[in-house]
């Protein structure tokens, strides 16, 4: 089966980037596909790879690198949520004028039609968030 | 056409299992997660309206959830189901659709 999954909420502030990352994880392990994993709202904060939790906590935005690099998952970050929450890439720098980037190599940014397209070629859109 | 509903919050923060519970057609499936496990132990003030919805859906709580909170399956209501999260992805395939109360 095919899935496709929606973060809404930052790391560190609940729960739900962890509900949609053991979610994730026992999909791929179970054999089903996971089309895309769309990081909306806060959730773009989990793009960030300039986070640097202490060693003995979990490190949120690297497990979500780790699991796509190991599966070749597709994760999106909304661009305009993106764009107020200071998460830039190479071209977002460019055409805003700012001094650096700080999004994780792993996630990509995009608009929400990767959002409506996910829900659409996926069997099941499933949601995390507050 | 079977959903299945998931609720996140405590039933003592928000009203989100109430008002779950009360749209639920008969059934679905709900599942507890995060702090919407507190909904599935026995003894709480909402014990009685989550007894009451078994008649009509099913309900499941997350094993992990329950866990990191301290609590033991033994708090968890009768007829409510622990499943981990390899359960929550067949939940959500046996099911048509997914519908998460946030």
């Amino acid at each position: 089966m095919k899935f496709a999954i929606q973060v809404n909420e930052g790391p560190y502030q609940h729960q739900a980037s962890d509900s949609a990352y053991f979610f994730t994880k026992a999909a791929l392990e179970k054999g089903h596909e996971v089309f895309r994993v769309f990081f909306y709202h806060d959730g773009v904060n989990n793009s960030s790879r300039l986070t640097t939790p202490p060693q003995d906590d979990r490190n949120i935005v690297n497990r979500w690198a780790e699991l796509a690099e190991q599966h070749d998952l597709d994760m999106v970050v909304c661009v305009a949520a993106a764009q107020r929450r200071g998460v830039v890439d190479e071209g977002e720098m460019q055409r805003n004028g700012k001094d650096a980037t700080n999004i994780h190599p792993r996630f990509r940014i995009s608009g929400l039609g990767q959002l409506v397209e996910a829900a659409i070629q996926s069997d099941r859109l499933v949601v995390f968030g507050d | 056409m079977s959903t299945l509903h998931t609720v996140n919050k405590s039933p003592f923060e928000k009203t989100s299992l109430d008002v779950c519970l009360s749209h639920a057609g008969a059934g679905a499936s709900v599942l507890l997660l995060e702090d919407g496990v507190y909904g599935a132990t026995k003894g709480t003030a909402v014990e009685t309206r989550v007894k009451q919805a078994l008649d009509s859906v099913k309900l499941f709580v997350l094993g992990p959830d329950l866990k990191a909170r301290g609590l033991s399956e033994d708090r968890v209501i009768e007829g409510i189901s622990v499943v981990d999260y390899a359960g929550f992805v067949d939940l959500a395939a046996e099911n048509d659709k997914v519908q998460a109360w946030l």
